[in-house]
């Protein structure tokens, strides 16, 4: 798949999509300060949204909200209907997936082991099966290597399986946590800045790793700053801007809406532009 | 790094291989003259005509020293000895040589009082023993030759020659595989190591005194750098790995076979001893090893495990009149102790880091504590307090009576053999419980949370109940070590199960035995659980001090080495990644000072 091919959005028809993920009046205070300020955001099931804002603007903060690291002030998660825990690893189980912004390898483990720990959640044996070493054992422990070294060959890790993880180069590190992510079996991937640091070939490569990962049938709800990234990309763009959520809609919208442009490059001084207009007068 | 440099010192290539030859020779030879005039060093070297006490070690190392130039001299059939180049090798035996001959001679000189207290024959060791080292600085050498120390006081300047000396040796290498032997062939090796492991063992568990235990660790620690800088060790390593069931097999009958080289039982229990301490060691390792929680109260649960066997031995001092048999006792330590490690564990683990060892530290003297005070008077009688639980029966065993010595042909084992042989088949589980644990979903989850707990908590890890099988499971393996504790020593009384003492096990030399040994390893803790049982064992003579020169060579130890002896794969990549970058700079530093003649004269120091 190519990045030409893409942009095509998708049909009006989805409209009847069946929602995802639907965040609703999510508030989230530390303190006195009001980090996320009643956000509404709906992920339908095959999208890709993105997710951007200026720095500090929250974005990351509504991340934890929706994963479980954090459980908002006000507001419901809802994840195929149903309100989420407020636990990561229950939050996982459920099936959202994520990545972070700095990258949170299991860096003293190999490449295959921190994909194996991603299939945590969809493998049960415990302790006591492992002690034992039962042929159910042996059965699901090569099951889950095949599956976890199939992620790696999608994401073209293979050859290195036995390397430690952070003795990766930093692109590889990143489709890394991809695939350690989408090892839990996801219905939703959050991927909280995936090119951060990348140079631009390494962006067009994380461009179409997103769409292969959206044609697995894969939801993605993705904070990025490269513009192009994310025009070139998401079906849809809500923009954060001081906790609040201030427009939302395709890339027309989103690049057109003034208020975006304020919070980007700031408003044209009006005292400025007045004084400008008025010593014109004067002369 | 590989490619071959000039020598440090300027000798001829064959004069510097035949003074590494005949040094080595010579060396053996001069232990077979005397050194002293009066036995009164310990191990009488006043002898002409048989080396005794610490001259069979500087003999053991000069023969090791010829050994290994015969592959220097390019003989057929000898370069098996030296798959990554003879050299280094040599090298770091001739620091071994020169070093425990010059420890000898300087521990002679000190405790007789004076130099004149050594025999032309000591002096002819002196001088032997410097051949070897000072005929291998005048072979190319693989690392960067040693410069002047810039500046600095006596610390600054041995710091950096034992640097320099250690980058001279070089890296330990990376051998590319070779094809396996005839299988029986390989085979034979890895029995052939276990029995060379039992010797070397057994060796220096029997020593009679601290100087020749002290010679003892110096030859063996410098003997195996030379042999892993040979690439000896790494071949091994690729060997034991494709017959891993042989290799354990062949360990673990190596280790059932020491007590039959014993006539005496006292060596049985230091034995028994060890093993009760290094299974502990291994059991805190699930805790510390895999899932990073420190954990400075272990030692409770050893205790909790030996009184509930206690409590249940028959005991007629225990107010409890059961009598179980031993697997019955065994299972109530367990339980106890994981029920115990679940009760600590789950208030205590919602902390990280050194809230969790600071809390768990308060628990194990609680522990302590508690036990002093179940006494009858201040509380309710069940511990006997300070007494504590006397005159536990030994154990009957299907008929087989731990008490009482049995003869197996020409073999007698002893009370402690007895036990020796049943701890170790604790050992051995203990082992498998680990090695299984590790390797698996459960395993990977308890590395993931030592790694990162917020990103194995987004895995869908539930780190709270996983850090808290964790600590139970390593609660439990240290009960089960606890139960035949109680057996072993007859009595089961508080003063062991506290923080830090001069003997373990305690909470504090258990940390440590991991530490030292390597975390998250199997030999790692089973190593270090050895040597800090037969330090304090063997240096009586530093009395009071001990514990200083401990806390000294810890230190130090963990300057030099901080994964610890036995290095976890991942561990060794993450401590000594950068050692290559900066080893770059410095040997582009050190190269112009090569030919300068005080480079040698520091060596020799760092050697001796």
């Amino acid at each position: 798949m190519t990045t030409q091919t893409v942009p095509a959005p998708r049909p009006e028809g989805t409209a009847a999509a069946t929602p995802l993920l639907e965040a609703s009046g999510v508030v989230m205070r530390f303190g006195g300060l009001t980090a996320v300020n009643n956000v509404d955001l709906t992920v339908n099931t095959g999208e890709i949204v993105g997710l951007i804002g200026p720095n500090g603007a929250g974005k990351t903060t509504f991340f934890n909200c929706l994963t479980g690291l954090y459980v908002p002030t006000e507001g419901t998660v809802r994840y195929q209907g149903t309100v989420l825990p407020p636990k990561p690893h229950l939050v996982t189980s459920a099936g959202i997936a994520r990545t972070f912004q700095n990258i949170r390898l299991f860096a003293n483990m190999t490449v295959l082991e921190n994909v194996l720990v991603g299939r945590h959640t969809r493998t049960k044996e415990g302790l006591l099966s492992a002690l034992l070493r039962g042929p159910g054992y042996k059965k699901a422990e090569a099951e889950g290597r095949e599956k976890a070294m199939e992620l790696l060959e999608f994401i073209g890790l293979d050859h290195k399986a036995d390397h430690l993880s952070r003795n990766l180069p930093y692109g590889e590190q990143r489709k890394l946590e991809i695939a350690r992510a989408m090892a839990s079996e996801p219905g939703l991937l959050l991927l909280d800045e995936p090119t951060a640091g990348m140079n631009p070939q390494e962006t067009r490569a994380a461009e179409e790793l997103v769409f292969a990962i959206r044609d697995k049938g894969i939801s993605i709800l993705v904070i990025e700053h490269d513009m192009r990234f994310i025009f070139n990309l998401c079906d849809r763009t809500a923009v954060l801007v001081q906790g609040q959520k201030i427009v939302e809609g395709d890339k027309e919208t989103v690049q057109n809406d003034e208020r975006v442009i304020t919070a980007y490059l700031g408003a044209p001084l009006e005292g400025a532009t007045d004084t400008a207009a008025s010593t014109e007068a004067d002369q | 790094m590989t490619t071959t440099k000039s020598p440090a010192l300027p000798l001829p290539l064959p004069a510097a291989k035949a003074l590494v030859l005949a040094g080595g020779l010579a060396t053996a030879a001069s232990t077979f003259i005397h050194w002293t005039w009066t036995s009164e060093f310990p191990g009488d070297l006043t002898v002409d005509g048989y080396p005794g006490g610490l001259q069979i070690l500087t003999l053991a190392a000069g023969l090791l020293i010829a050994l290994f130039s015969l592959p220097l001299y390019g003989v057929k059939g000898t370069r098996w000895l030296t798959p990554a180049g003879p050299n280094a090798p040599v090298l770091v035996l001739g620091a071994a040589a020169a070093a425990t001959t010059w420890f000898t001679l300087i521990a002679i000189a000190t405790e007789l009082g004076g130099l004149a207290n050594l025999e032309p024959g000591g002096w002819i060791a002196g001088v032997a023993s410097l051949l070897p080292l000072i005929g291998a600085l005048g072979l190319p050498q693989t690392g960067p030759t040693v410069g002047l120390p810039s500046s600095g006081g006596v610390l600054a300047i041995t710091r950096h020659y034992l640097g320099s000396f250690t980058r001279l040796v070089g890296p330990n290498p990376d051998l590319a595989p070779v094809k396996p032997l005839n299988r029986w062939v390989e085979t034979l090796i890895i029995i052939a190591v276990a029995g060379l492991g039992l010797t070397v063992f057994t060796y220096g568990i029997v020593t009679e005194y601290g100087e020749l235990f002290i010679g003892f660790l110096i030859l063996t620690a410098l003997g195996t750098w030379a042999l892993m800088r040979a690439g000896l060790v790494s071949r091994l390593t690729a060997l034991t790995a494709r017959h891993r069931g042989t290799t354990t097999a062949a360990a673990f009958a190596a280790a059932a076979a020491f007590p039959f080289t014993q006539s005496d039982d006292h060596f049985a229990s230091v034995g028994v001893n060890i093993l009760i301490f290094a299974t502990v060691a291994l059991g805190l390792n699930v805790v510390v090893g895999l899932a990073g929680l420190l954990d400075l109260g272990y030692v409770a649960f050893l205790g909790v495990g030996a009184y509930a066997a206690a409590l249940v031995s028959g005991s007629t001092s225990s107010p409890v009149g059961l009598h179980l048999p031993f697997w019955g006792a065994a299972l109530v330590g367990m339980a106890a102790a994981l029920v115990f490690g679940v009760v600590i564990g789950a208030p205590t683990l919602r902390l990280r880091g050194d809230y969790l060892a600071i809390v768990t530290l308060g628990f194990g003297e609680i522990f302590r504590i508690a036990v002093n005070s179940l006494d009858g008077v201040s509380g309710p009688k069940v511990t006997n307090g300070p007494n504590g639980i006397r005159n536990i029966p030994d154990l009957d065993i299907l008929g087989f009576d731990f008490g009482q010595a049995h003869t197996f042909g020409s073999f007698t084992l002893g009370r402690f053999a007895n036990y020796f042989l049943l701890m170790l088949l604790v050992t051995a589980f203990v082992v498998t419980v680990f090695s299984r644990a590790n390797d698996s979903r459960i395993g990977r989850a308890w590395v993931a949370i030592r790694e990162d707990e917020t990103a194995a908590q987004a895995m869908g890890i539930n780190g709270f109940k996983l850090k808290l099988l964790a600590f139970a499971l390593g609660a439990a393996l240290a009960g089960l070590a606890g139960t035949v504790m109680a057996h072993v020593s007859y009595s089961v009384v508080p003063d062991p199960y506290q923080f830090a003492g001069a003997v373990p096990p305690n909470s504090a030399f258990l940390v440590a035995a991991v530490v030292l040994g390597g975390m998250g390893t199997i030999a790692g803790p089973l190593l270090g659980a050895t040597l800090l049982y037969l330090i304090p064992e063997k240096l009586v003579f530093l009395k009071e001090y001990q514990l200083l020169v401990f806390g000294i060579a810890l230190v130090l130890l963990m300057r030099l080495r901080p994964e610890g002896l036995i290095a976890n794969r991942r561990a060794q990549l993450e401590f000594h990644d950068k050692d290559t970058d900066t080893a770059a700079p410095a040997e582009t530093d050190d190269a112009p000072a090569s030919t300068d003649p005080g480079s040698t004269a520091g060596l020799t120091t760092a050697g001796a």
